[in-house]
C-alpha cells in the first residue's frame, strides 16, 4: 500500500510526540487513557509507545481481546460439545489454549475433533465434507467478526445444510465503553477506539457514548494521533469521538455488515469476564436462523448466568477492567507465563498479559 | 482479534462475491460479500478471510498532508 509505510515515518511519530507533550504539559492532573482493541495493546508495547509518551499519560488495556471477555462457563460447554461423539468443533486458533473453569481446554483434543480455522467460512466447508457430523463454529468476536459469522449461518440456510451450527458469544464495544465510561474505580479520561469496529459500525456507533475518544488506526501514527486527539479533548474538557482513521472508517460504518448482523442475531445481555452482566452487549442468533443456533439445537446449558468462577487467583477480570497492570497480577511472569498461560489474557496472542509479558517485561 | 491486514485485488468474481487479492507477492482468495462496490487495482481490509472496508487512498493522503504540516509547525 502506497501510504502504508508513511505511517511508520520516524519525523512524523517524532512530530506527534513532541504535540502530546506540549499538551500533557498543559494539563495539571494524569491522564488515563484505555485502548480497547487487542491489536492496539499489541502494536503499543511492539512499537515501545508507552515509553515514549509523558508521564502524566497512562495507556491502560481494556476488554478488546474477544477471547479474553469470554467467560470459563462458555469455554466449559465448548469443551463439553467436543466430548460428544457426533461433534466437530470449528474455531478460530486463539481459543484453544484458554483453560474453563475446570482448568480443561480445547488443546487437549486431536486436531479432526477441534478443527482451528482461519475464516467461518472454513468451518462452512467442514459441515459440507462432514456429513454424518455436526460442525459447530464457535462464533467469538466483536463487531467486525460477528458479520462474518453471521454471513456464514446465511449461507448454511441458503445452501440448505443441516449438521452446520454457530455457538455465539459475539460481543459489542459501544455497552461495554459504558459500563467502563462509568465505573469510578476504572476512572478512564478517554477512549483510544479499536479501528475495525469502527470500520463497520462507523463513527456514529458511539453517538449514545458521552466519552473523550478517538477512532484510531494501528500504525504508530495513527496510535499517537489518536492519543493527541484525546488530551486535546481532555485539555478544553470536551467529550466527542474523533475519526482519526479516516481511510478505513466513515461515518456511517459498512451498512452490508451491519444488516447481517440485524438478520442473523437478537442483541441480548451477556456475560463479560471481569466486567459481569452488561446490557444489549451480545449477539445470539435470532429466530429466523434458529436451526443453525448450537445453543438451541443441541441443548447447551445457559453461559451468561452470573457468579464466576475464579480461576486459581488469576486475575484477568481486574486486568480487563484497567485496574491492575498485568505485572500487579501475582501469578503473572511466576505461574503464569507465554508457555504456560493460567488466564485468557495471556493465552490470546492479543491479550494484555501476553502484550506485556512480550514487549515490557 | 479485529486484526485486518491490507490487500490488493487483482481480480473479481462477481456472482461468487470473491476476488482474488494479493499480500506480499501472494495470492489468495477474498469473500467480497460485504464489498460489492470493488475494482481491480483497490485495497481493501481483510478480516478471516472476507473484505471489510476499502481503503481509502484519498483520505490517507489527506491524512499525512495534515501530520506533514503540523511537523513544520
Amino acid at each position: 500500500m502506497k501510504y502504508l509505510r508513511e505511517f511508520q515515518d520516524s519525523r512524523i511519530t517524532k512530530s506527534l510526540r513532541d504535540k502530546i507533550f506540549r499538551v500533557s504539559g498543559d494539563l495539571p492532573f494524569a491522564v488515563r487513557i484505555m485502548e480497547v482493541c487487542g491489536t492496539h495493546t499489541m502494536n503499543i508495547g511492539k512499537h515501545g509507545l508507552r515509553e515514549i509518551i509523558p508521564d502524566n499519560v497512562s495507556l491502560i488495556s481494556g476488554p478488546g481481546c474477544p477471547v479474553c471477555v469470554t467467560g470459563e462457563k462458555y469455554i466449559d460447554s465448548a469443551v463439553n460439545l467436543a466430548e460428544r461423539e457426533d461433534v466437530i468443533i470449528a474455531t478460530f486458533g486463539d481459543m484453544l489454549k484458554v483453560p474453563g473453569a475446570g482448568g480443561r481446554s480445547l488443546k487437549e483434543y486431536p486436531s479432526g475433533k477441534v478443527l482451528t480455522v482461519y475464516s467461518p467460512m472454513d468451518a462452512l466447508k467442514a459441515a459440507v465434507e462432514n456429513p454424518s457430523r455436526k460442525v459447530v463454529f464457535l462464533g467469538v468476536g466483536f463487531e467486525t467478526t460477528a458479520p462474518l459469522a453471521g454471513r456464514v449461518v446465511q449461507a448454511a440456510k441458503e445452501e440448505g445444510l443441516v449438521n452446520f451450527f454457530c455457538f455465539s458469544a459475539h460481543k459489542l464495544i459501544p455497552p461495554a465503553l459504558k459500563v467502563l465510561a462509568e465505573d469510578e474505580e476504572s476512572d478512564i479520561n478517554g477512549f483510544l477506539l479499536p479501528g475495525h469496529v469502527s470500520s463497520v459500525i462507523g463513527v456514529r456507533g458511539y453517538d449514545d457514548l458521552n466519552i473523550a475518544g478517538a477512532v484510531a488506526g494501528f500504525e504508530p501514527a495513527d496510535i499517537l494521533m489518536g492519543i493527541l486527539e484525546i488530551l486535546k479533548q481532555i485539555r478544553v474538557r470536551e467529550k466527542k469521538v474523533k475519526n482519526c482513521y479516516r481511510r478505513a472508517v466513515s461515518s456511517e460504518g459498512n451498512s452490508f455488515m451491519k444488516a447481517v448482523i440485524k438478520d442473523v442475531f437478537e442483541v441480548v445481555p451477556v456475560l463479560w469476564r471481569g466486567l459481569g452482566k452488561i446490557p444489549s452487549s451480545g449477539l445470539k442468533i435470532g429466530k429466523k436462523y434458529e436451526k443453525y443456533d448450537a445453543q438451541k439445537m443441541l441443548n447447551i446449558p445457559d453461559v451468561d448466568s452470573p457468579g464466576e468462577t475464579k480461576n486459581n487467583c488469576c486475575l484477568c477480570g481486574e486486568v480487563l477492567k484497567g485496574k491492575i497492570r498485568p505485572d500487579e497480577c501475582s501469578l503473572f511472569d511466576s505461574v503464569c507465563t507465554l508457555e504456560n498461560p493460567s488466564g485468557p489474557c495471556m493465552v490470546s496472542s492479543e491479550g494484555a498479559c501476553s502484550a506485556y509479558y512480550r514487549y515490557e517485561r | 482479534m479485529c486484526l485486518a491486514v491490507p490487500v490488493k485485488i487483482v481480480s473479481l468474481d462477481k456472482k461468487k462475491k470473491t476476488g482474488v487479492g494479493e499480500i506480499g507477492g501472494l495470492k489468495r482468495e477474498v469473500r467480497l460479500d460485504f464489498l460489492p462496490d470493488v475494482h481491480p487495482g483497490d485495497y481493501v481490509l481483510m478480516h478471516a478471510g472476507f473484505g471489510i472496508e476499502k481503503i481509502k487512498a484519498e483520505e490517507a493522503k489527506e491524512t499525512l498532508e495534515l501530520l506533514k504540516e503540523m511537523e513544520r509547525l
